[in-house]
């Protein structure tokens, strides 16, 4: 320790009760030049000394009964109001129509019913806060009062005598001359935990395996590549309906038909895009899609959101929530955002009726990275 | 009364049959029908004892020490609001249709949790207000959390004895931010949902176990139905179990350690000066319990937060733009946003999603074991091993509230940066420069916060020591003899001077020397070396208190024009004859040359 600590004495704290006026003790002279001056060297204190509470100073209502007598009227309405506020919740409640909409300012339109409860039980509430506060501050005494502290340390005796029971246990159990026991104990006490901690976390959920790597796409249906269906409405698309600059919501055909539609539908559902052809910058996007037309996954390669917004002019795919965007002329790579991957693409083509198709799954996991997927 | 029994007088067999009547007669009760149950509680709990000392516990006042209560009243009305919404709310994901009174969801598809959301909403009478009540004080729980932590730390109340009850309140904050998250998921709306889709993601970036961890908790692939149900039972039983625990605890050493108090004439580190729980802390303490609820209900009566029947239902396929979290995750989501895209590799044939973890996974554990090893920090960097009970001006403590003040710019950073959308779009900003602006930020705020914020400390300190050297300004001028012009400065009085020379200042520990390494392990030097350094960053530059000796030392350089200021008292007194006239010379010393109030061309070259 550097610092030197004089600090408050310890007997600070019998001096809850100062003299009014009390200015003859040595710490308030000091500063007094009328008395003549200091050197400032060996006969001063270290550090100032606490000169103890200030005397009591006291309120209006303390001397003056008309002034406790206006407290005692406040503290009583502001809990008469509160009794009122009460009596309006329970009027409010049962009269209100639940339908019943009111125009506030700033608000606007709301439902009466919950403005109504919500303003009285408010008001109820904070009337009995405010009243019991104002009663404390203006009536109650406001003496400060001393409570002496003590140090949280038990005494030598407590300490020792804990530390004998312990050592006088270990020397009772044999413990420390039985080392077998000793080990055995640890090792059934580390693993009895073992069954319970098997059965939570092994029966929480399945394995991934590969589930994660395979979407809806991949499996064909009745021998076929899946159609394009549009999202919600679930029916299938022609070429000749993509006009050019149109963007489909799509999801594969039979998607309602699995046992979990909504698992299938995280990891299947794709953006479908008409460009200009010559838009398209790279080779293998223009050659996965037909004249322009181009389908991706809809979910972000960042933690999955659907990238839902689309800016026509530019051709950028942006996810709203951690604003990754992707460059649909460059096969979705990204171009700002904390996303590394692109989108994957989907390859698609026509079938004889004329319908999009997808003539394979996506040839890598969408979504997400994770630590199997490289 | 049987006195007579233990006095030894009668025969053995009195003495037997006085006890009996000791033990079977009542003892005083007084107090009328309140004093009767009292005693029959009492003699079968013991329970006045305690209930005695608890009543004359004194706490102290000060507004900054309502933040904490803020947080415990907060908790009380989440527990109450949440009960009664279980009784209507439906933990499930089974998938239903809707035909309750809110036409614009009429028919759709929805999950269970979903449509009883919206039956509280809707349907249930007064059920809205509760669901209101609830989210606004979750999120009043959080900032208060918050701002109490604030308090504690920029004060010191977590010097010994109270590194305990910091690290249970940080763990409590850690937990409701968790208990937060897991509440607003329930309702399976659009917004709640896609939260929950990313932290699937925010699991599978987890190095090894990620897609095992996420499959363990959603019970196989995102969605699943599993989800709602397990967040239903972690967000009502699991977490609220151990938050009341720790609540608890912290309750229990709060009153083991008495409150800590602001430094001030009469207090010390060995009283608490203030007030007993009964009856003013009581009525303060429970008024302001009404106060909060009542605000809390207004709130929720007239500002609608979180409207679910809006979103609509949770559609994988979906998602609303300007997705955000509640406030408290918003320093995680923004961190997601800042994270470069390039932090993501991969190696061995493996992925590494560092873009994901850092911020998802990786930042709320670092930095809420930061705070939770603070305390132990600054104490193996003071040595100091003695109680506080004395709380610090943040002034006099300018190293720890520049690194408190840089800690918060880099939370205010991330924390904005998760509103980079609404940014761009409110202030027609490029939501790409707002991002790369805020990257920046990341790293020049905290440093230059930290500088601005050590500086301004150490001015207020020295502008405390001005005022306890010169007094304060009284307005009045002085002319002397000579013609020139002073300002008196009346002496501060010994109460209001102690709240400014009480503090203590720690100094810099000296590094190791080579000679003191004698039989000292490479380490051990390494560790003390260090420890020096960390001393000196901390301590190196500081204002200390002002000592009696510079006081004096401050009016011996004015007596010049004492003599001066002697001979015009007369005319003062009858001008203002208050108690301060005889410190009236105090003032003049302000004047001497070379001084900062002195004007330019009164100053000698020195």
């Amino acid at each position: 320790m550097t610092t030197s600590f004089t600090g408050p004495e310890r007997h600070d704290h019998s001096e809850h009760q100062p003299e009014p006026g009390d200015h003859g003790r040595q710490g308030s002279d000091l500063i007094n030049l009328g008395d003549g001056h200091h050197e400032g060297s060996g006969a001063l204190p270290e550090r100032f000394e606490n000169p103890g509470l200030p005397e009591h100073v006291h309120r209006l209502g303390d001397d003056d009964p008309a002034a406790a007598k206006r407290s005692e009227r406040q503290v009583a309405s502001l809990f008469g109001v509160s009794m009122l506020a009460t009596l309006l919740f329970v009027i409010s409640y049962i009269v209100v129509g639940k339908g019943e909409i009111v125009t506030l300012p700033l608000i606007g339109a709301t439902k009466a019913l919950h403005v109504a409860l919500g303003v009285t039980l408010g008001i109820s509430l904070l009337c009995i806060g405010l009243g019991a506060v104002h009663w404390a501050k203006t009536l109650m005494s406001d003496t400060e009062v001393v409570e002496e502290r003590h140090t949280l340390r038990s005494p030598d005796e407590d300490r020792e005598g804990t530390v004998k029971i312990l050592t006088d246990s270990a020397e009772s159990t044999q413990l420390t001359r039985r080392p077998l026991i000793k080990y055995s104990l640890g090792g059934a006490l580390g693993l009895f935990v073992v069954p319970l901690g098997l059965q939570l976390v092994g029966s929480l959920g399945p394995l991934p395996h590969d589930n994660l790597g395979v979407t809806l796409w991949d499996r064909k249906l009745n021998g076929k590549g899946r159609r394009l269906m549009r999202d919600p409405e679930n029916t299938p698309i022609r070429l000749s309906d993509v006009t050019l600059g149109s963007v489909f919501h799509v999801l594969p055909e039979g998607i309602d038909d699995v046992q979990n539609p909504q698992d299938a539908k995280v990891k299947a559902a794709v953006l479908l895009v008409s460009m200009q052809e010559s838009d398209i910058k790279n080779a293998k996007e223009a050659s996965w899609g037909i004249q322009g037309v181009v389908a991706y996954s809809k979910i972000c390669t960042h933690v999955g959101c659907p990238v839902g917004l689309y800016e026509h002019t530019t051709h950028h795919l942006l996810c709203p929530c951690h604003q990754s965007t992707f460059d649909m002329t460059n096969d979705c790579e990204v171009i700002f955002g904390p996303a590394k991957r692109r989108l994957p693409q989907l390859k698609i083509s026509v079938n004889d009726a004329g319908y999009l198709v997808a003539d394979q799954g996506f040839q890598e996991p969408v979504g997400p990275s994770f630590w199997e997927r490289a | 009364m049987t006195s007579d029994a233990h006095t030894g007088t009668g025969r053995p067999a009195d003495a037997l049959r006085g006890d009996d009547e000791t033990s079977t007669a009542p003892k005083k009760k007084g107090g009328g029908a309140v004093g009767g149950v009292a005693n029959w509680m009492d003699e079968r709990t013991g329970g006045a004892k305690g209930i005695r000392y608890l009543m004359n516990k004194v706490f102290p006042d000060h507004w900054s020490f309502m933040l904490g209560e803020v947080a415990m009243y907060s908790l009380i009305i989440l527990l109450i609001t949440g009960t009664f919404l279980t009784f209507w709310y439906v933990p499930s994901m089974g998938e239903t249709i809707y035909h309750g009174s809110y036409t614009p969801l009429q028919g759709q598809q929805m999950s269970e949790a979903y449509k009883s959301t919206v039956d509280i909403s809707m349907d249930v009478r007064g059920g809205l207000l509760i669901r209101q009540i609830h989210h606004w004080a979750a999120l009043l729980f959080l900032v208060a959390i918050m701002l109490h932590m604030f308090r504690v730390f920029f004060t010191g109340a977590f010097r010994k004895p109270r590194e305990i009850n910091w690290v249970i309140g940080v763990l409590l904050f850690m937990l409701a931010m968790v208990e937060g998250f897991a509440g607003y998921s329930l309702p399976d709306d659009l917004l709640s949902g896609t939260g929950i889709r990313a932290a699937q993601g925010f699991m599978l970036s987890i190095p090894v176990i990620g897609s095992y961890v996420a499959y363990f908790v959603f019970g196989g692939a995102f969605p699943g139905s599993e989800i709602i149900p397990r967040l239903f039972t972690v967000h009502v039983l699991l977490l609220p179990a151990i938050i009341m625990g720790l609540f608890a605890a912290h309750m229990i050493l709060l009153i083991v350690h008495k409150h800590t108090q602001f430094p001030g004439p009469g207090r010390s580190d060995h009283n608490v000066v203030g007030f007993k729980l009964m009856p003013v802390y009581t009525a303060k303490a429970g008024g302001f319990f009404f106060i909060v609820f009542g605000i809390t209900a207004l709130i929720s009566g007239l500002v609608t937060i979180n409207p679910i029947w809006m979103y609509g239902p949770y559609e994988p396929t979906m998602v609303t733009a300007g997705a955000q979290p509640d406030w408290y995750m918003g320093f995680a989501d923004g961190a997601l946003r800042l994270s470069p895209g390039w932090w993501e590799f991969t190696l061995l044939g493996h992925t590494f999603s560092l873009n994901v973890m850092i911020g998802a996974i990786l930042l709320i554990p670092v930095i809420f074991t930061a705070l939770g090893v603070y305390p132990f920090l600054e104490a193996w960097i003071t040595g100091d091993k003695r109680e506080h009970h004395l709380l610090d001006r943040p002034r006099n403590a300018p190293t720890r509230t520049a690194i408190g003040m840089g800690f918060i710019a880099f939370y205010f950073v991330l924390f904005v940066a998760s509103g980079n959308d609404i940014m761009a779009i409110t202030l027609h900003l490029s939501i790409n420069d707002i991002t790369h602006v805020m990257q920046a930020s990341i790293f020049i705020l905290p440093p230059l916060v930290f500088w601005i914020t050590k500086r301004l400390c150490m001015s207020l300190q020295r502008s405390d020591r001005d005022l306890v050297l010169h007094g304060k300004e009284s307005g009045r001028l002085i002319r002397t003899a000579e013609g020139r012009f002073f300002e008196a400065h009346t002496p501060l009085s010994e109460h209001d001077r102690w709240r400014l020379v009480s503090y203590e200042t720690h100094r810099p520990i000296a590094a190791p020397t080579e000679a003191d390494s004698n039989g000292v392990g490479r380490r051990q030097i390494a560790k003390d070396k260090m420890r020096a350094r960390l001393s000196h960053f901390y301590f190196n530059d500081r204002i200390e208190a002002i000592t009696p000796a510079e006081l004096a030392a401050a009016h011996h350089d004015g007596q010049a024009f004492e003599s001066i200021e002697s001979a015009e008292d007369g005319d003062r007194l009858e001008i203002d004859s208050d108690e301060f006239d005889h410190h009236m010379h105090g003032g003049a010393e302000e004047l001497s040359s070379g001084h900062a109030y002195s004007h330019p061309q009164d100053q000698e070259p020195s």
